[in-house]
């Protein structure tokens, strides 16, 4: 089978092809560039890179999020027109979970996140075990301090992965001690590489339907429930 | 034209409708399906950036199936994607812009970015053909433009608003009004049963400018409702909308009258979705009626915001092989020439 998989939910962008159920090609840029610019490009590349054409993809693999709006709309709104025009399946992972997956090997819990400004982050809670990993806490925006707490009653080593969570690292330490190790890059960037082996657990998804996962209501919708008593819909852990 | 009429499939996402359009040879139409979010937006007083872009991803694939379906067309004889770049809302105009990159890669077509306003132009072609030289009058929520064109894909901005557009100062005084968003076209109703009692200012800037400017207007009138409110004074609404609607199109009609004059037009083309505006239609067809100048206001669903304009405006770019590579950009504050 050829599969194509995409993450663009944060700043890093990742583009790989399997070919024949093999990875073939992968491409993980961390500079600061417009995913706009660079995905589709980038896509071309790693297709021309492992001698496929469009035609001959079966699956195309892409991180649903969380992560930044506008960057997973990219990746999406590619993945869901390019599944939809060529009539091939398309498969969603959870952009934390791919995150996590970079420990797949590492037994033990995995706690990926990344920053959602203000104090919050996305976050979820991961346990690897001999290359599986089993979802402990679904993908949730909450505050850092709220979610270290829950961590610090686990009594656990726990190891933390983010591409952009630099601001928490204090926080982590002051909070987990020697429970929490951090990981450095460039085992905390997320490889589209990964996504296959992820997605063969996940179901097919409806193209027309599929979208985002963007956790959080928007700003405004949030402002109108507020004026008018009705309960914030985001999701907490 | 020796050639074969091309196909062009043509996207739009600039602000708060889903759009794709099929059109043949740049003047035939062969589909036209819009996905408006005008009511989900309607709680909010305007278009909200953030959901707009949402519903966009939700509506991309669905708008496109049907525009292929309903030209009784694949995707295989299509032979160019086309896309409004900017400007407009950039999270929405990303949803267009990277579905279509995706299609021209998918299918080994050439890909082609549009200007909005040179969309909104090119909706009367699917009318009737241009004769050049021409004068484009567009007002919409963002834009109050007047455009000269020589030739096809020539645009000289001769005049443009210097505050407000036309549409936002609708919204505005809408708002003034207790009236629904989007303002324009409830104004536009009520306008007909007033009168033009509060003579507001007419803003026609420096003598000769083509320039337009609405903000000094819209503060009037608000000043005029906490004056008659504060006096406890009757008034009707429908009056204020009345007054405010005179200004307005006095102001457009009289530059765009100058304009014909001097340039020496054949065709002036009314565009974007102010042009739905009645009276602002009837005060152009009184003054145009009897000049060598030929006016074309194109139906209403061409006015509004639509991926067939992007599709007819795209033919002149096609036959220019002014294409875009994959690394396309959705481009907010687009120039457009
Ligand atoms: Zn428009």
């Amino acid at each position: 089978m050829n599969v194509l998989g995409i993450d663009t939910s944060n700043q890093p962008m990742s583009v790989a092809v399997y070919k024949d159920d093999t990875l073939a090609a992968e491409l993980t840029v961390n500079v600061k560039r417009n995913h706009s610019i660079q995905l589709m490009p980038s896509v071309e590349q790693v297709m021309k890179l492992a001698d496929l054409e469009p035609k001959s993809l079966d699956e195309i693999v892409v991180s649903e999020g969380p992560g930044s709006f506008t960057g997973i709309r990219i990746g999406m709104t590619t993945a869901k027109t390019l599944a939809w025009t060529l009539n091939i399946p398309i498969k969603t992972v959870s952009s934390l979970k791919l995150l996590a997956s970079n420990l797949i090997y590492q037994d033990g819990l995995v706690c990926p996140y990344f920053d959602a400004r203000r104090g919050n982050v996305y976050t979820s809670l991961y346990r690897c075990n001999k290359g599986e990993i089993i979802e402990i806490e679904k993908d949730c925006n909450l505050t850092m301090i709220e979610w270290l707490e829950y961590l610090k009653s686990l009594d656990e080593i726990i190891y933390f992965t983010s591409p952009n969570g630099e601001n928490f690292e204090p926080l982590i330490k002051d909070e987990l001690g020697t429970k929490a190790i951090v990981v450095n890059q460039p085992f905390n960037l997320p490889r589209a590489g990964l996504l296959f082996a992820l997605s063969q657990y996940e179901a097919e998804t409806p193209i027309h339907t599929v979208k985002p996962n963007y956790i959080r209501i928007t700003q405004a919708e949030a402002n109108w429930n507020k004026q008018h008593g009705e309960g914030n819909q985001n999701e907490s852990c | 034209m020796n050639q074969k009429d091309e196909i062009i499939l043509a996207l739009e996402t600039s602000c708060d409708e889903t759009a794709a359009a099929i059109v043949k040879g740049g003047n035939q139409l062969l589909s036209n399906v819009v996905a408006t979010q005008m009511e989900i937006h309607q709680k909010f007083g305007g278009v909200v950036p953030e959901i707009a872009s949402r519903h966009h991803i939700e509506q991309i694939t669905l708008v496109i199936d049907q525009a292929l379906e309903e030209a009784n067309l694949t995707i295989n004889e299509v032979d160019a994607i086309a896309v409004t770049e900017g400007p407009g809302l950039v999270g929405a105009l990303l949803v267009g812009v990277n579905a279509a990159k995706t299609l021209a890669y998918a299918h080994g077509i050439p890909l082609i970015g549009v200007h909005h306003i040179a969309g909104h132009i090119y909706a009367n072609r699917l009318e009737k053909e241009f004769q050049f030289p021409l004068l484009s009058l567009v007002v919409s929520g963002g834009h109050t433009e007047l455009i000269y064109m020589k030739e096809h894909g020539d645009y000289e901005v001769i005049g443009e608003t210097r505050d407000d557009a036309a549409g936002e100062a609708y919204d505005k005084v809408a708002k003034a009004l207790n009236l629904p968003y989007p303002g324009g076209p409830v104004i536009d109703q009520i306008a007909h049963e007033g009168n033009d009692i509060y003579d507001f200012p007419r803003s026609w800037l420096e003598p000769g400018s083509y320039d337009f400017s609405f903000s000094g207007l819209k503060t009037a009138v608000i000043n005029k409702l906490h004056q008659l409110k504060q006096k406890g004074e009757e008034f009707r609404i429908e009056d204020i909308a009345a007054s405010f609607q005179a200004s307005v199109v006095d102001v457009l009609v009289e530059k765009t009258y100058r304009a014909t004059e001097e340039l020496g037009v054949n065709q002036l083309i009314v565009a974007g979705g102010v042009s739905a505006n009645k009276g602002l239609r009837v005060e152009l067809e009184k003054r145009f009626n009897e000049m060598d100048v030929e006016l074309m206001i194109p139906p209403l669903y061409l006015c509004t915001d639509n991926a067939a304009m992007i599709g007819a405006a795209a033919s002149i770019q096609y036959h220019n092989q002014n294409y875009k590579d994959l690394s396309l950009n959705a481009n907010p504050g687009l120039i457009l020439g």
